[in-house]
């Protein structure tokens, strides 16, 4: 898994609340059997209109947030279906934080596992956050995930948690399988006894 | 020993190791696998040369894309990218020698109603999917949650997932319930009270007379869209009808392990005096029967209000009611009984199962939806579907101008040819309004399957007690 130590970008703002994962990517490109690719669909349905064509009012298709690597996004955003495809798409297309006042926990649990670090302000900073993306590209946030803040362009800062396994697997960019598997000691024991006291399972 | 809730209990007997940090490794029972979210993970542990630890323990079943049109069996009637996922999911079962369902068995079907019916999912298991709406088996004590694709390469691997414990939050809906009122109501009027965020962070666990007075199908649909609500997993302690339920099942313990089992199962339940983070209380003679308005699951009104203002919220809300209404292209102050629709679809893994297709026959029996409109019948199963035929269901839905088709997940997500073209307004009896959920443009009104079949015979949302 790629890195995520610390970022500085163009923050792209989404002041809409219950941003939900058949918005971020449609089940139609969910057909496919790769990982890659998806940034093009990314928001699909709010970024093209029915012929295909970009609509110029959509955040992500203006000239000043097209290289954005940061959202800033209303509460509980990711909400709805499990599907991976979510953050694949945002991270296909160069996005590599999102911050909000909350997030659905399956989408913020799938962040981790692709580098993309979801972080969770509470609703007055997040509002100064949006603010400053609304500003365009002369805003860049820098986010840095060792230190656990989120520094605007005028050098204010805000301070984030994290959990800090999350974190460290993050920083290391490292496999949860393999880590996991370090462990297949626990496990057998662990299956060994379970078995012998829930046999039908 | 301190009082525990039920999922104090389940999770305490799953964790294979626990880190200082308190990050534990939760064992997996039952691994539930379909085509759209699996290829990746399958794709990982072949790069990896790993192997699934647990393949007895893995169930694969292909529904999220198939058709729901006869024929389906020959990959020629999918479209390309559906067979591809399709043929992957065969090819994966048959590689890593998992239990494998393929479209030409009778007992295919979409993944949360195949557990439950053939006895994969018991009270006190660990389940999990690469899918949202796993919070289904946990209308039988199961804590079951749906994970990413990463996570179902790590449960593959591993039979464990990383997990934190959630917080425990107490939903109960006491006293009965109206006539005309059920289980989908329920579980819609809570997320219209606790919000779409409501349960981020917890373990909801339903109780109450009204919910003990469900039944396991019942059960089924308010678990279904505990994620609706935010939480991850919501459970309902097993009784007797869970017992009963599960009983004779293919997959359910036999003899002197039924035995064992219960002597563990009847241990599962919350003690008095647990601790809970969160309680929500509704009465049951409170809730109506209710449809959604908006686009957001927690958009949710009874069938005898009208269409809100977005000036009736606060907050980031007022933004989002304005967007949703005019996505949904809805007038407010409309009563709501005065929509009209010109699409309904019945099935899903909230409500495609026998109790749910009687409940809609009942209302369509000896009648006939209105001209002009599309109704479609989408049976949970290969065996809900047989037994539907065999109860006479389907030659009610047939005559009152219904399609009848094969089991599948249909138009719940329209991955399928199942969909809504733009504008087209559904009755539905899935879970997600989302913009776009049921096709782009597509326009979605959640609420029960009686209620549902109500509004095809009059062409708008109705009140089902109106019918009955």
């Amino acid at each position: 898994m790629e890195k995520f130590e610390k970022l500085t970008g163009i923050a792209a703002p989404m002041p809409l609340v219950n941003i939900d994962t058949d918005m971020i990517i449609p089940k139609q490109f969910l057909k496919t059997i790769k990982r890659s690719g998806l940034g093009v669909n990314l928001f699909d349905e709010m970024r093209y209109d029915d012929n295909g064509e970009e609509i110029p009012d959509f955040v992500l298709n203006k000239p000043q947030y097209r290289e954005a690597e940061i959202l800033v996004a209303g509460d509980n955003f990711g909400c709805g279906s499990s599907r991976e495809h979510a953050p694949w798409a945002l991270k296909d297309f160069g996005i590599r934080c999102v911050i909000a006042p909350s997030f659905a926990d399956i989408f913020y649990n799938n962040c981790f596992k692709n580098g993309i670090l979801p972080i969770a302000l509470p609703q007055d900073q997040v509002d100064v956050l949006m603010k400053d993306a609304e500003k365009g590209a002369n805003a860049r946030i820098t986010v840095d995930l060792e230190e656990q803040t989120v520094t605007m362009s005028d050098g204010d800062s805000f301070a984030f948690e994290v959990d800090s396994f999350k974190k460290h697997c993050l920083l290391e960019g490292l496999d949860d399988i393999g880590l996991t598997l370090e462990k297949v000691g626990a496990i057998d024991t662990f299956e060994a006894r379970a078995s012998a006291e829930r046999p039908w399972v | 020993m301190s009082p525990k809730t039920l999922y104090d209990k389940i999770w305490d007997a799953h964790v294979a190791h626990e880190a200082d940090d308190g990050t534990c490794l939760l064992y997996i029972d039952r691994h539930l696998v379909h085509e759209v979210t699996s290829p990746q993970a399958f794709e990982g542990l072949r790069m990896t040369g790993r192997t699934v630890r647990a393949p007895d323990k893995t169930i694969a079943v292909p529904d999220h894309n198939v058709p729901t049109t006869a024929g389906r069996e020959d990959p020629k009637n999918m479209t390309e990218d559906s067979a591809i996922q399709v043929a992957a999911l065969d090819t994966n079962a048959r590689d890593f020698g998992i239990h494998y369902y393929p479209v030409s068995d009778v007992r295919q079907g979409i993944v949360h109603i195949v557990g439950p019916e053939q006895g994969w999912t018991l009270p006190g298991m660990t389940v999990v999917c690469g899918d949202s709406h796993t919070a289904t088996h946990g209308a039988f004590g199961a804590l079951a949650h749906g994970i990413g694709t990463s996570e179902v390469e790590h449960v593959l691997a591993t039979q464990t997932l990383i997990q934190r414990k959630g917080k425990n939050m107490k939903v109960e809906i006491t006293g009965k319930l109206a006539p005309g009122v059920t289980a989908k109501d329920i579980t819609l009027s809570v997320i219209g009270k606790t919000g779409t965020a409501g349960g981020t962070g917890y373990v909801i666990e339903y109780c109450g007379e009204a919910i003990r007075a469900l039944s396991m199908e019942g059960r089924m649909t308010v678990c279904n869209m505990a994620i609706e609500g935010g939480a991850r997993a919501g459970l309902i302690a097993p009784d007797e009808k869970t017992f009963e339920y599960i009983k004779g099942r293919p997959h359910a313990p036999k003899a002197a392990q039924w035995e064992a089992a219960m002597n563990w199962w009847k241990t599962l339940y919350s003690d008095d005096d647990a601790h809970w983070d969160k309680v929500v209380t509704i009465k049951g003679e409170d809730i109506a029967p209710v449809v959604t308005w908006g686009t957001s699951p927690e958009d949710v009104l009874p069938i005898t209000a009208s269409v809100p203002a977005p000036e009736d919220f606060e907050g980031g809300k007022v933004g989002a009611a304005k967007r949703s209404l005019d996505y949904m292209d809805l007038k407010p102050g409309t009563p709501l009984n005065e929509i009209e629709i010109d699409t309904v679809f019945i099935g899903s893994c909230t409500n495609g199962r026998i109790e749910d297709l009687r409940a809609a026959a009942e209302i369509l029996k000896g009648k006939k939806i209105k001209d002009g409109m599309r109704a479609m019948v989408v049976p949970g199963s290969g065996l809900v579907r047989a037994q539907a035929e065999e109860e006479g269901l389907a030659d009610i839905f047939k005559a009152a101008g219904f399609e009848w088709r094969l089991a599948g997940c249909s138009m719940c997500l329209a991955m399928n040819p199942d969909q809504l073209s733009p504008g087209e307004r559904c009755a539905a009896t899935s879970n997600r309004n989302f913009e776009g959920r049921q096709g782009r443009g597509g326009r979605t009104h959640l609420m029960s399957p009686a209620m549902a079949a109500a509004a095809a015979v009059t062409g708008k949302l109705t009140d089902v007690r109106e019918l009955m």
